[in-house]
Protein backbone atom coordinates (compact mmCIF):
# COMPACT_ATOMS: atom_id res chain seq x y z
CA UNK A 1 0.00 0.00 0.00
CA UNK A 2 1.43 3.65 -0.71
CA UNK A 3 2.17 5.70 2.04
CA UNK A 4 -0.09 7.64 3.84
CA UNK A 5 1.85 11.39 3.81
CA UNK A 6 -0.58 12.94 6.65
CA UNK A 7 0.46 16.94 6.45
CA UNK A 8 2.00 17.84 10.03
CA UNK A 9 0.29 20.46 11.62
CA UNK A 10 0.79 24.27 11.20
CA UNK A 11 0.05 26.72 14.45
CA UNK A 12 0.90 30.40 14.52
CA UNK A 13 3.69 30.66 16.02
CA UNK A 14 4.26 33.17 19.27
CA UNK A 15 6.75 35.17 17.38
CA UNK A 16 3.90 36.82 15.48
CA UNK A 17 2.26 38.94 17.94
CA UNK A 18 5.64 39.48 20.31
CA UNK A 19 9.05 39.49 20.49
CA UNK A 20 10.02 35.81 21.52
CA UNK A 21 13.10 35.39 24.13
CA UNK A 22 16.55 34.21 22.72
CA UNK A 23 16.53 30.36 21.92
CA UNK A 24 19.32 28.40 22.82
CA UNK A 25 19.22 26.66 19.12
CA UNK A 26 17.07 26.47 15.97
CA UNK A 27 17.48 23.99 13.93
CA UNK A 28 16.60 24.72 9.84
CA UNK A 29 15.05 22.15 8.43
CA UNK A 30 12.89 19.04 9.68
CA UNK A 31 14.09 16.20 7.94
CA UNK A 32 15.90 13.26 9.31
CA UNK A 33 19.45 15.05 10.25
CA UNK A 34 16.82 18.20 11.43
CA UNK A 35 14.76 16.45 13.37
CA UNK A 36 17.77 13.53 15.13
CA UNK A 37 19.66 16.81 15.76
CA UNK A 38 16.49 17.98 18.15
CA UNK A 39 16.41 14.83 19.84
CA UNK A 40 19.75 14.30 20.42
CA UNK A 41 19.68 18.22 21.82
CA UNK A 42 16.46 17.60 23.64
CA UNK A 43 18.32 14.07 25.74
CA UNK A 44 20.91 16.16 26.76
CA UNK A 45 18.47 18.76 28.22
CA UNK A 46 18.96 21.59 25.62
CA UNK A 47 15.67 23.11 24.17
CA UNK A 48 15.60 24.12 20.10
CA UNK A 49 12.97 25.26 17.90
CA UNK A 50 12.90 23.25 14.68
CA UNK A 51 12.02 25.27 11.44
CA UNK A 52 10.18 24.12 8.00
CA UNK A 53 9.25 25.39 5.05
CA UNK A 54 7.24 22.60 4.10
CA UNK A 55 4.62 19.93 6.20
CA UNK A 56 4.99 16.65 5.01
CA UNK A 57 8.07 13.90 5.72
CA UNK A 58 9.95 13.25 2.57
CA UNK A 59 7.94 12.42 -0.50
CA UNK A 60 9.78 9.63 -2.31
CA UNK A 61 11.65 6.84 -0.26
CA UNK A 62 15.17 8.84 -0.98
CA UNK A 63 17.71 7.62 1.78
CA UNK A 64 16.94 3.70 2.32
CA UNK A 65 19.78 1.88 3.90
CA UNK A 66 20.57 2.92 7.12
CA UNK A 67 24.16 1.32 8.52
CA UNK A 68 25.01 -0.60 11.87
CA UNK A 69 26.61 2.75 13.69
CA UNK A 70 23.67 4.97 12.54
CA UNK A 71 21.12 2.23 13.80
CA UNK A 72 23.28 2.38 17.30
CA UNK A 73 22.78 6.05 17.13
CA UNK A 74 19.02 5.75 16.43
CA UNK A 75 18.93 3.55 19.47
CA UNK A 76 20.04 5.88 21.44
CA UNK A 77 17.57 8.66 20.24
CA UNK A 78 15.01 6.14 21.18
CA UNK A 79 13.54 5.14 17.41
CA UNK A 80 16.48 2.23 16.85
CA UNK A 81 14.22 -0.47 17.86
CA UNK A 82 11.33 0.65 16.04
CA UNK A 83 13.52 0.96 12.70
CA UNK A 84 14.79 -2.57 12.62
CA UNK A 85 10.79 -3.97 13.52
CA UNK A 86 9.85 -2.55 10.76
CA UNK A 87 13.29 -2.14 8.02
CA UNK A 88 14.39 -5.03 5.90
CA UNK A 89 17.32 -7.17 6.94
CA UNK A 90 18.76 -8.08 3.90
CA UNK A 91 20.97 -11.09 3.66
CA UNK A 92 22.12 -12.12 0.17
CA UNK A 93 24.48 -10.11 -2.24
CA UNK A 94 24.51 -11.14 -5.30
CA UNK A 95 26.77 -9.45 -8.48
CA UNK A 96 25.76 -10.18 -12.26
CA UNK A 97 27.83 -9.30 -15.17
CA UNK A 98 25.66 -9.71 -17.84
CA UNK A 99 23.39 -12.58 -17.35
CA UNK A 100 25.70 -14.51 -15.47
CA UNK A 101 26.10 -14.24 -11.86
CA UNK A 102 30.04 -13.52 -10.98
CA UNK A 103 29.60 -14.52 -6.95
CA UNK A 104 27.12 -14.15 -4.08
CA UNK A 105 27.98 -12.81 -0.62
CA UNK A 106 25.90 -14.26 2.84
CA UNK A 107 26.38 -10.43 5.14
CA UNK A 108 25.55 -13.18 7.89
CA UNK A 109 25.41 -10.89 10.77
CA UNK A 110 28.69 -11.14 13.52
CA UNK A 111 26.66 -12.87 16.91
CA UNK A 112 27.00 -9.93 19.84
CA UNK A 113 25.49 -7.05 18.20
CA UNK A 114 22.24 -5.71 18.93
CA UNK A 115 21.69 -3.80 15.24
CA UNK A 116 22.48 -5.91 11.89
CA UNK A 117 25.24 -4.91 9.41
CA UNK A 118 22.42 -2.41 7.75
CA UNK A 119 18.28 -2.29 7.04
CA UNK A 120 16.59 -0.83 4.01
CA UNK A 121 13.93 1.63 5.85
CA UNK A 122 12.34 3.98 3.69
CA UNK A 123 13.45 7.69 4.63
CA UNK A 124 9.41 8.56 5.01
CA UNK A 125 9.50 5.90 7.81
CA UNK A 126 12.20 7.77 9.73
CA UNK A 127 11.26 11.03 9.06
CA UNK A 128 7.49 9.89 10.78
CA UNK A 129 9.34 7.92 13.56
CA UNK A 130 11.60 11.14 14.67
CA UNK A 131 8.66 13.38 14.31
CA UNK A 132 6.75 11.06 16.90
CA UNK A 133 9.62 10.59 18.99
CA UNK A 134 10.10 14.58 19.48
CA UNK A 135 6.36 14.76 21.21
CA UNK A 136 8.46 13.10 23.73
CA UNK A 137 10.16 16.65 24.98
CA UNK A 138 7.10 19.08 24.54
CA UNK A 139 9.36 21.58 26.62
CA UNK A 140 12.37 20.95 24.80
CA UNK A 141 11.36 20.71 20.90
CA UNK A 142 9.00 23.26 19.58
CA UNK A 143 8.61 22.18 15.80
CA UNK A 144 7.20 24.45 13.26
CA UNK A 145 6.17 23.82 9.94
CA UNK A 146 5.20 26.09 6.84
CA UNK A 147 8.25 29.11 8.81
CA UNK A 148 10.05 29.86 5.58
CA UNK A 149 13.98 31.13 6.67
CA UNK A 150 14.34 34.32 4.26
CA UNK A 151 17.47 36.19 5.97
CA UNK A 152 19.92 35.38 8.66
CA UNK A 153 22.43 37.33 10.39
CA UNK A 154 25.07 36.40 12.21
CA UNK A 155 26.42 39.15 15.06
CA UNK A 156 29.22 37.61 16.34
CA UNK A 157 27.67 35.79 19.63
CA UNK A 158 23.64 35.48 18.48
CA UNK A 159 22.46 35.19 15.10
CA UNK A 160 18.84 36.55 14.10
CA UNK A 161 16.63 34.70 11.31
CA UNK A 162 13.63 36.34 9.70
CA UNK A 163 10.85 34.01 9.49
CA UNK A 164 8.12 33.53 6.68
CA UNK A 165 4.83 31.71 7.72
CA UNK A 166 1.18 31.70 6.14
CA UNK A 167 0.12 34.71 8.60
CA UNK A 168 2.98 36.74 8.21
CA UNK A 169 6.78 37.51 9.24
CA UNK A 170 8.31 37.61 12.22
CA UNK A 171 11.77 37.49 13.64
CA UNK A 172 13.71 34.93 16.12
CA UNK A 173 17.20 35.17 18.16
CA UNK A 174 19.21 32.39 18.54
CA UNK A 175 23.17 31.39 20.29
CA UNK A 176 23.27 28.61 17.22
CA UNK A 177 21.89 27.89 14.12
CA UNK A 178 21.81 24.59 12.80
CA UNK A 179 21.04 23.75 9.40
CA UNK A 180 19.77 20.99 8.58
CA UNK A 181 18.33 22.32 5.31
CA UNK A 182 19.44 19.91 2.81
CA UNK A 183 21.59 19.43 -0.37
CA UNK A 184 19.99 22.74 -1.76
CA UNK A 185 20.88 24.45 1.49
CA UNK A 186 19.19 27.99 0.58
CA UNK A 187 21.38 29.04 4.19
CA UNK A 188 24.31 27.96 2.05
CA UNK A 189 23.73 30.25 -0.46
CA UNK A 190 22.70 33.29 1.34
CA UNK A 191 26.00 32.91 2.98
CA UNK A 192 27.23 32.55 -1.03
CA UNK A 193 29.80 29.75 0.49
CA UNK A 194 31.81 27.52 -1.94
CA UNK A 195 30.44 24.38 -2.33
CA UNK A 196 32.98 22.32 -4.50
CA UNK A 197 34.11 18.79 -5.41
CA UNK A 198 33.34 16.23 -8.30
CA UNK A 199 30.18 16.31 -10.79
CA UNK A 200 29.45 12.90 -12.45
CA UNK A 201 27.81 13.24 -15.81
CA UNK A 202 25.77 9.79 -15.40
CA UNK A 203 21.88 10.39 -15.07
CA UNK A 204 20.63 7.85 -12.82
CA UNK A 205 16.93 6.41 -12.92
CA UNK A 206 15.34 5.85 -9.48
CA UNK A 207 12.18 3.91 -9.13
CA UNK A 208 9.91 2.56 -6.41
CA UNK A 209 7.97 -0.16 -7.16
CA UNK A 210 5.39 -2.33 -5.25
CA UNK A 211 4.96 -6.00 -5.99
CA UNK A 212 3.24 -8.77 -4.42
CA UNK A 213 5.97 -11.19 -5.92
CA UNK A 214 9.20 -11.29 -4.48
CA UNK A 215 11.09 -11.02 -7.88
CA UNK A 216 14.66 -13.03 -6.29
CA UNK A 217 13.01 -16.03 -7.16
CA UNK A 218 10.59 -18.86 -5.15
CA UNK A 219 11.77 -17.41 -1.97
CA UNK A 220 11.35 -14.87 0.78
CA UNK A 221 14.75 -14.11 2.05
CA UNK A 222 15.63 -10.30 0.83
CA UNK A 223 18.40 -9.89 -1.23
CA UNK A 224 20.29 -7.25 -3.21
CA UNK A 225 21.25 -7.81 -6.98
CA UNK A 226 23.73 -5.89 -8.86
CA UNK A 227 23.92 -6.23 -12.05
CA UNK A 228 27.00 -4.71 -14.50
CA UNK A 229 25.94 -4.59 -18.03
CA UNK A 230 22.45 -5.47 -17.44
CA UNK A 231 20.77 -8.11 -20.30
CA UNK A 232 17.64 -6.22 -20.53
CA UNK A 233 19.38 -2.69 -20.06
CA UNK A 234 22.22 -2.49 -22.28
CA UNK A 235 25.89 -1.31 -21.48
CA UNK A 236 24.92 0.15 -18.02
CA UNK A 237 24.79 -0.89 -13.94
CA UNK A 238 21.38 -2.18 -12.28
CA UNK A 239 20.31 -2.22 -8.60
CA UNK A 240 17.39 -4.17 -7.42
CA UNK A 241 16.97 -4.09 -3.55
CA UNK A 242 13.80 -4.39 -1.11
CA UNK A 243 12.04 -2.31 1.14
CA UNK A 244 9.34 -2.60 3.67
CA UNK A 245 5.82 -3.00 2.55
CA UNK A 246 6.79 -4.63 -0.83
CA UNK A 247 8.41 -1.85 -2.65
CA UNK A 248 11.46 -2.72 -4.61
CA UNK A 249 13.79 0.24 -4.98
CA UNK A 250 15.32 -0.19 -8.78
CA UNK A 251 18.36 2.06 -9.58
CA UNK A 252 19.32 2.35 -13.00
CA UNK A 253 22.23 3.67 -15.04
CA UNK A 254 21.16 5.76 -17.96
CA UNK A 255 24.66 7.27 -19.26
CA UNK A 256 25.58 10.55 -19.51
CA UNK A 257 23.31 11.85 -22.94
CA UNK A 258 19.93 11.39 -20.90
CA UNK A 259 16.79 14.21 -21.32
CA UNK A 260 16.08 13.81 -17.97
CA UNK A 261 12.55 14.80 -18.18
CA UNK A 262 11.67 12.62 -20.95
CA UNK A 263 13.08 9.46 -18.90
CA UNK A 264 11.05 10.35 -15.30
CA UNK A 265 7.69 9.50 -17.65
CA UNK A 266 5.45 5.81 -17.18
CA UNK A 267 5.57 5.88 -20.65
CA UNK A 268 9.52 5.66 -20.68
CA UNK A 269 9.72 3.62 -17.33
CA UNK A 270 7.46 1.20 -17.22
CA UNK A 271 9.25 -1.17 -20.11
CA UNK A 272 11.96 -0.99 -18.44
CA UNK A 273 10.49 -2.19 -15.10
CA UNK A 274 9.26 -5.09 -17.09
CA UNK A 275 12.14 -5.81 -18.42
CA UNK A 276 13.39 -6.52 -15.25
CA UNK A 277 10.76 -8.55 -13.28
CA UNK A 278 9.18 -9.78 -16.37
CA UNK A 279 5.25 -10.14 -16.60
CA UNK A 280 4.95 -9.88 -12.57
CA UNK A 281 2.06 -7.49 -11.75
CA UNK A 282 3.43 -4.03 -9.72
CA UNK A 283 2.45 -0.66 -9.39
CA UNK A 284 5.06 2.64 -9.85
CA UNK A 285 5.09 4.22 -6.44
CA UNK A 286 7.48 6.69 -6.88
CA UNK A 287 10.50 7.90 -9.54
CA UNK A 288 13.45 10.70 -9.43
CA UNK A 289 15.96 11.23 -12.40
CA UNK A 290 18.81 12.85 -11.35
CA UNK A 291 23.07 13.30 -11.70
CA UNK A 292 25.01 13.89 -8.74
CA UNK A 293 28.14 14.94 -7.24
CA UNK A 294 30.78 14.39 -4.36
CA UNK A 295 31.25 18.19 -2.81
CA UNK A 296 31.62 19.84 0.61
CA UNK A 297 32.01 22.81 2.29
CA UNK A 298 35.78 23.73 3.22
CA UNK A 299 34.16 24.39 6.83
CA UNK A 300 31.14 22.99 8.68
CA UNK A 301 31.36 25.98 11.65
CA UNK A 302 30.87 29.09 10.31
CA UNK A 303 30.50 31.21 13.82
CA UNK A 304 27.39 30.47 15.45
CA UNK A 305 25.95 29.16 11.61
CA UNK A 306 26.81 25.44 11.89
CA UNK A 307 25.86 23.10 8.98
CA UNK A 308 25.17 19.61 9.32
CA UNK A 309 24.33 16.44 7.32
CA UNK A 310 23.47 17.05 3.41
CA UNK A 311 23.64 20.88 3.53
CA UNK A 312 27.37 20.35 4.43
CA UNK A 313 28.29 17.60 2.31
CA UNK A 314 26.54 15.63 -0.45
CA UNK A 315 28.07 11.92 -1.97
CA UNK A 316 26.98 9.96 -4.36
CA UNK A 317 24.31 7.61 -3.42
CA UNK A 318 26.65 4.29 -3.31
CA UNK A 319 27.82 3.00 -0.22
CA UNK A 320 24.78 4.89 1.50
CA UNK A 321 26.84 7.24 2.96
CA UNK A 322 24.27 10.10 2.60
CA UNK A 323 21.51 9.55 5.31
CA UNK A 324 24.36 7.81 7.44
CA UNK A 325 27.01 10.56 7.21
CA UNK A 326 24.47 13.13 8.48
CA UNK A 327 23.04 11.04 11.37
CA UNK A 328 26.93 10.71 12.34
CA UNK A 329 27.67 14.62 12.62
CA UNK A 330 24.60 14.89 14.84
CA UNK A 331 26.19 12.30 17.12
CA UNK A 332 29.23 13.93 16.78
CA UNK A 333 27.58 17.70 16.87
CA UNK A 334 24.89 17.14 19.82
CA UNK A 335 26.98 16.87 23.14
CA UNK A 336 29.00 19.40 22.08
CA UNK A 337 26.62 21.69 21.94
CA UNK A 338 24.91 20.32 25.11
CA UNK A 339 28.00 20.97 26.69
CA UNK A 340 28.75 24.50 25.43
CA UNK A 341 25.47 25.35 26.40
CA UNK A 342 25.51 23.95 29.54
CA UNK A 343 28.79 25.79 30.97
CA UNK A 344 30.93 22.42 30.82
CA UNK A 345 32.92 23.29 27.91
CA UNK A 346 34.35 25.80 26.23
CA UNK A 347 33.15 26.90 23.09
CA UNK A 348 36.14 26.07 20.78
CA UNK A 349 34.79 22.76 21.70
CA UNK A 350 32.44 23.49 18.68
CA UNK A 351 35.53 23.73 16.46
CA UNK A 352 36.02 20.05 17.33
CA UNK A 353 33.06 19.25 15.06
CA UNK A 354 34.48 20.88 12.14
CA UNK A 355 37.63 18.99 12.26
CA UNK A 356 36.14 15.45 13.01
CA UNK A 357 32.80 15.98 10.38
CA UNK A 358 35.03 17.84 7.60
CA UNK A 359 37.37 14.58 8.17
CA UNK A 360 34.78 12.15 8.01
CA UNK A 361 32.76 13.29 5.18
CA UNK A 362 36.23 13.44 3.19
CA UNK A 363 36.22 9.90 3.81
CA UNK A 364 32.53 9.03 2.83
CA UNK A 365 33.48 11.10 -0.17
CA UNK A 366 36.62 9.63 -1.21
CA UNK A 367 34.94 6.07 -1.07
CA UNK A 368 31.49 6.83 -2.81
CA UNK A 369 33.58 8.66 -5.48
CA UNK A 370 35.82 4.85 -5.71
CA UNK A 371 32.62 3.17 -5.97
CA UNK A 372 31.10 5.65 -8.49
CA UNK A 373 34.08 5.69 -10.52
CA UNK A 374 34.54 1.96 -10.56
CA UNK A 375 30.15 1.50 -11.93
CA UNK A 376 30.91 4.36 -14.57
CA UNK A 377 34.50 3.87 -16.43
CA UNK A 378 34.88 6.94 -18.51
CA UNK A 379 37.46 5.59 -20.79
CA UNK A 380 37.90 2.55 -23.03
CA UNK A 381 40.67 1.49 -20.62
CA UNK A 382 38.56 2.22 -18.14
CA UNK A 383 36.02 -0.28 -18.95
CA UNK A 384 37.77 -2.84 -19.92
CA UNK A 385 40.21 -3.05 -16.82
CA UNK A 386 36.36 -2.68 -15.34
CA UNK A 387 35.17 -5.80 -16.97
CA UNK A 388 38.42 -8.11 -16.74
CA UNK A 389 38.25 -7.19 -12.65
CA UNK A 390 34.44 -9.00 -13.25
CA UNK A 391 35.78 -11.76 -15.50
CA UNK A 392 38.47 -12.49 -12.74
CA UNK A 393 36.31 -12.50 -9.89
CA UNK A 394 34.23 -15.76 -10.81
CA UNK A 395 37.73 -18.02 -9.96
CA UNK A 396 39.45 -15.88 -7.98
CA UNK A 397 38.69 -14.16 -4.32
CA UNK A 398 41.17 -11.16 -5.24
CA UNK A 399 39.27 -10.10 -7.73
CA UNK A 400 35.82 -10.18 -5.96
CA UNK A 401 37.20 -7.23 -3.42
CA UNK A 402 38.35 -4.66 -6.08
CA UNK A 403 34.60 -5.28 -7.52
CA UNK A 404 32.67 -1.97 -6.10
CA UNK A 405 29.39 -1.56 -6.30
CA UNK A 406 29.21 0.80 -2.99
CA UNK A 407 31.55 0.02 0.06
CA UNK A 408 28.99 0.01 3.27
CA UNK A 409 29.21 2.89 5.32
CA UNK A 410 31.53 2.58 8.01
CA UNK A 411 31.79 5.13 11.27
CA UNK A 412 34.65 7.15 10.94
CA UNK A 413 38.34 6.69 12.65
CA UNK A 414 38.82 9.92 14.90
CA UNK A 415 42.30 8.64 16.00
CA UNK A 416 44.10 12.71 14.95
CA UNK A 417 41.12 14.42 16.58
CA UNK A 418 42.82 16.73 19.37
CA UNK A 419 39.64 15.04 21.71
CA UNK A 420 41.36 12.06 21.15
CA UNK A 421 44.32 10.81 23.99
CA UNK A 422 46.13 8.46 22.12
CA UNK A 423 46.80 4.48 23.75
CA UNK A 424 47.05 1.35 22.79
CA UNK A 425 43.86 -0.72 23.31
CA UNK A 426 41.65 -3.84 20.94
CA UNK A 427 39.55 -0.50 20.08
CA UNK A 428 41.85 1.95 20.29
CA UNK A 429 41.34 5.98 20.92
CA UNK A 430 39.06 7.23 18.17
CA UNK A 431 37.25 4.45 16.85
CA UNK A 432 33.70 4.21 18.10
CA UNK A 433 32.67 1.28 20.84
CA UNK A 434 31.52 -1.99 19.60
CA UNK A 435 28.10 -3.47 20.64
CA UNK A 436 27.93 -6.93 23.03
CA UNK A 437 25.39 -8.66 25.08
CA UNK A 438 24.93 -7.93 28.31
CA UNK A 439 23.23 -9.42 31.34
CA UNK A 440 22.09 -6.49 34.34
CA UNK A 441 19.88 -6.19 37.02
CA UNK A 442 17.10 -5.47 34.52
CA UNK A 443 17.53 -8.23 32.39
CA UNK A 444 19.48 -8.64 28.93
CA UNK A 445 20.54 -5.46 28.33
CA UNK A 446 23.10 -4.41 24.95
CA UNK A 447 26.53 -2.48 26.07
CA UNK A 448 25.50 0.37 23.35
CA UNK A 449 22.58 1.00 25.15
CA UNK A 450 24.08 0.94 28.70
CA UNK A 451 26.67 3.74 27.73
CA UNK A 452 25.94 6.06 25.50
CA UNK A 453 25.30 9.84 25.62
CA UNK A 454 27.12 10.42 28.57
CA UNK A 455 31.13 10.58 29.27
CA UNK A 456 31.80 6.68 30.77
CA UNK A 457 34.38 4.99 32.44
CA UNK A 458 33.99 0.81 31.03
CA UNK A 459 35.85 -1.79 31.30
CA UNK A 460 36.09 -5.67 31.18
CA UNK A 461 38.83 -5.95 33.72
CA UNK A 462 38.57 -6.13 37.49
CA UNK A 463 40.29 -2.78 38.04
CA UNK A 464 38.00 -0.92 40.18
CA UNK A 465 36.92 2.25 37.99
CA UNK A 466 37.95 5.88 40.32
CA UNK A 467 34.55 8.08 41.04
CA UNK A 468 34.81 11.30 39.37
CA UNK A 469 32.47 14.26 38.80
CA UNK A 470 30.38 14.14 35.54
CA UNK A 471 31.65 10.57 34.09
CA UNK A 472 29.57 7.64 34.58
CA UNK A 473 30.75 4.16 35.12
CA UNK A 474 29.96 0.71 33.79
CA UNK A 475 31.78 -2.54 35.18
CA UNK A 476 31.70 -5.74 33.03
CA UNK A 477 32.06 -9.08 35.04
CA UNK A 478 32.61 -6.68 38.48
CA UNK A 479 30.67 -6.23 41.58
CA UNK A 480 30.23 -2.93 42.86
CA UNK A 481 28.71 0.13 44.15
CA UNK A 482 28.18 1.61 40.07
CA UNK A 483 26.58 -0.49 37.86
CA UNK A 484 27.67 -3.67 36.68
CA UNK A 485 26.83 -6.40 34.46
CA UNK A 486 27.57 -9.56 32.78
CA UNK A 487 28.90 -10.05 29.77
CA UNK A 488 26.98 -12.39 27.78
CA UNK A 489 28.66 -14.99 25.73
CA UNK A 490 31.98 -13.22 26.36
CA UNK A 491 32.35 -10.84 23.14
CA UNK A 492 32.94 -7.82 25.83
CA UNK A 493 35.89 -9.61 26.99
CA UNK A 494 37.31 -10.60 22.97
CA UNK A 495 36.19 -7.03 21.84
CA UNK A 496 37.64 -5.08 24.67
CA UNK A 497 40.22 -7.31 26.21
CA UNK A 498 40.60 -7.68 30.15
CA UNK A 499 43.55 -5.19 30.87
CA UNK A 500 41.88 -1.71 30.03
CA UNK A 501 40.01 0.94 30.88
CA UNK A 502 38.35 2.80 28.20
CA UNK A 503 37.27 6.45 28.71
CA UNK A 504 33.90 6.82 26.19
CA UNK A 505 32.81 10.48 24.92
CA UNK A 506 28.85 10.83 24.78
CA UNK A 507 28.60 9.84 21.14
CA UNK A 508 30.29 6.65 21.90
CA UNK A 509 34.03 7.36 20.79
CA UNK A 510 36.51 5.92 22.64
CA UNK A 511 38.73 8.90 23.26
CA UNK A 512 41.19 7.26 25.92
CA UNK A 513 42.32 4.17 27.48
CA UNK A 514 44.24 3.38 30.19
CA UNK A 515 45.96 0.35 32.08
CA UNK A 516 45.56 1.74 35.44
CA UNK A 517 42.87 3.59 37.25
CA UNK A 518 44.74 6.84 37.47
CA UNK A 519 41.97 9.14 38.32
CA UNK A 520 44.53 12.26 37.46
CA UNK A 521 45.06 10.55 34.05
CA UNK A 522 41.01 9.88 33.52
CA UNK A 523 40.25 13.18 34.43
CA UNK A 524 42.66 14.81 31.92
CA UNK A 525 41.70 12.78 29.31
CA UNK A 526 37.77 13.76 29.68
CA UNK A 527 38.98 17.64 29.97
CA UNK A 528 40.90 16.96 26.62
CA UNK A 529 37.94 15.48 25.25
CA UNK A 530 35.79 18.24 26.41
CA UNK A 531 38.21 20.58 24.85
CA UNK A 532 39.19 22.53 28.13
CA UNK A 533 42.86 21.81 27.57
CA UNK A 534 43.19 21.48 23.75
CA UNK B 1 44.77 -21.91 -9.07
CA UNK B 2 42.53 -19.86 -6.95
CA UNK B 3 43.94 -16.06 -5.91
CA UNK B 4 43.17 -15.02 -2.72
CA UNK B 5 43.29 -11.18 -1.57
CA UNK B 6 46.56 -9.54 -0.90
CA UNK B 7 45.77 -6.29 -1.03
CA UNK B 8 43.34 -6.21 1.63
CA UNK B 9 42.10 -2.99 2.48
CA UNK B 10 44.01 -0.86 0.51
CA UNK B 11 41.97 -2.76 -2.57
CA UNK B 12 40.18 -0.03 -3.57
CA UNK B 13 43.05 2.65 -3.29
CA UNK B 14 45.54 0.47 -5.28
CA UNK B 15 42.80 0.12 -8.25
CA UNK B 16 42.31 3.99 -7.89
CA UNK B 17 45.72 4.76 -8.82
CA UNK B 18 45.60 2.43 -11.65
CA UNK B 19 42.88 4.27 -13.02
CA UNK B 20 44.77 7.55 -12.48
CA UNK B 21 47.93 6.19 -13.84
CA UNK B 22 45.89 5.50 -17.45
CA UNK B 23 44.06 9.11 -17.49
CA UNK B 24 44.74 10.88 -20.61
CA UNK B 25 46.35 8.52 -22.13
CA UNK B 26 45.17 7.27 -26.19
CA UNK B 27 44.51 3.45 -25.77
CA UNK B 28 47.76 2.98 -27.62
CA UNK B 29 49.62 4.48 -25.01
CA UNK B 30 47.47 2.37 -21.97
CA UNK B 31 48.38 -0.52 -24.11
CA UNK B 32 52.09 0.19 -24.12
CA UNK B 33 51.54 1.09 -20.34
CA UNK B 34 50.08 -2.12 -19.71
CA UNK B 35 53.15 -3.95 -21.21
CA UNK B 36 55.32 -2.46 -19.19
CA UNK B 37 53.46 -2.73 -15.70
CA UNK B 38 53.13 -6.70 -16.34
CA UNK B 39 56.74 -6.60 -17.13
CA UNK B 40 57.79 -4.64 -14.04
CA UNK B 41 55.57 -6.63 -12.03
CA UNK B 42 57.10 -9.88 -13.43
CA UNK B 43 60.54 -8.73 -12.66
CA UNK B 44 59.01 -8.16 -9.03
CA UNK B 45 57.77 -11.32 -8.74
CA UNK B 46 61.13 -12.95 -9.66
CA UNK B 47 60.12 -16.63 -9.37
CA UNK B 48 59.69 -18.31 -12.79
CA UNK B 49 57.26 -21.13 -11.65
CA UNK B 50 54.87 -18.72 -9.96
CA UNK B 51 54.90 -16.49 -13.37
CA UNK B 52 54.48 -19.39 -15.57
CA UNK B 53 51.37 -20.43 -13.31
CA UNK B 54 49.83 -16.60 -13.34
CA UNK B 55 50.06 -16.50 -17.07
CA UNK B 56 48.29 -19.33 -17.30
CA UNK B 57 45.72 -17.91 -14.71
CA UNK B 58 45.24 -14.86 -16.54
CA UNK B 59 44.42 -16.79 -19.61
CA UNK B 60 41.67 -18.93 -17.84
CA UNK B 61 43.80 -22.12 -18.38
Amino acid sequence: MAYDYAPFPYSPPPGLTAPEPRHPVVIVGAGPIGLAMAIDLAQHGVASVVLDDNNVVSVGSRAICWAKRTLEIFDRLGIGERMLAKGVTWKIGRNFHGDKQVYAFDLLPEPGHKYPAFINLQQYYVEQYLAERTRDFPDLIDLRFLNKVTAHTDHGDHVTLDIATPDGHYTLTTDYYIACDGAGSATRKRMDLPFEGQTFEEHFLIVDVEMETSPFGNHDTPERWFWFNPPFHNGQSALLHKQPDNIYRIDLQLGPDTDPKLEATEEKVLPRIKAIVGDTPFRLDWMSVYKFRCAKLDRFVHNRVIFVGDSAHVVSPFGARGGNGGIQDVDNLGWKIAAVLNGQAPEKLIESYNTERVHGSAENILNSARATNFMTPKSPIEALFRNEVLSLAADHPFARKLINSGRLSQPCDLSSSPLSTAGDAPIAPGFPMMDAPLDGPDGPTWLTTAVQGHFTLMTASTMPLPAIKGIHRIGINQQADYPCFASAGGHAETRYGTDRIYLLRPDGHVCAVFDTADPAAIKAARDRALGVTI
Amino acid sequence: MTLEDKLGPNGDAFYNTLMNTHEGLTDAQSHALNARLVLILANEIGDLQKLTALLMAAKGV
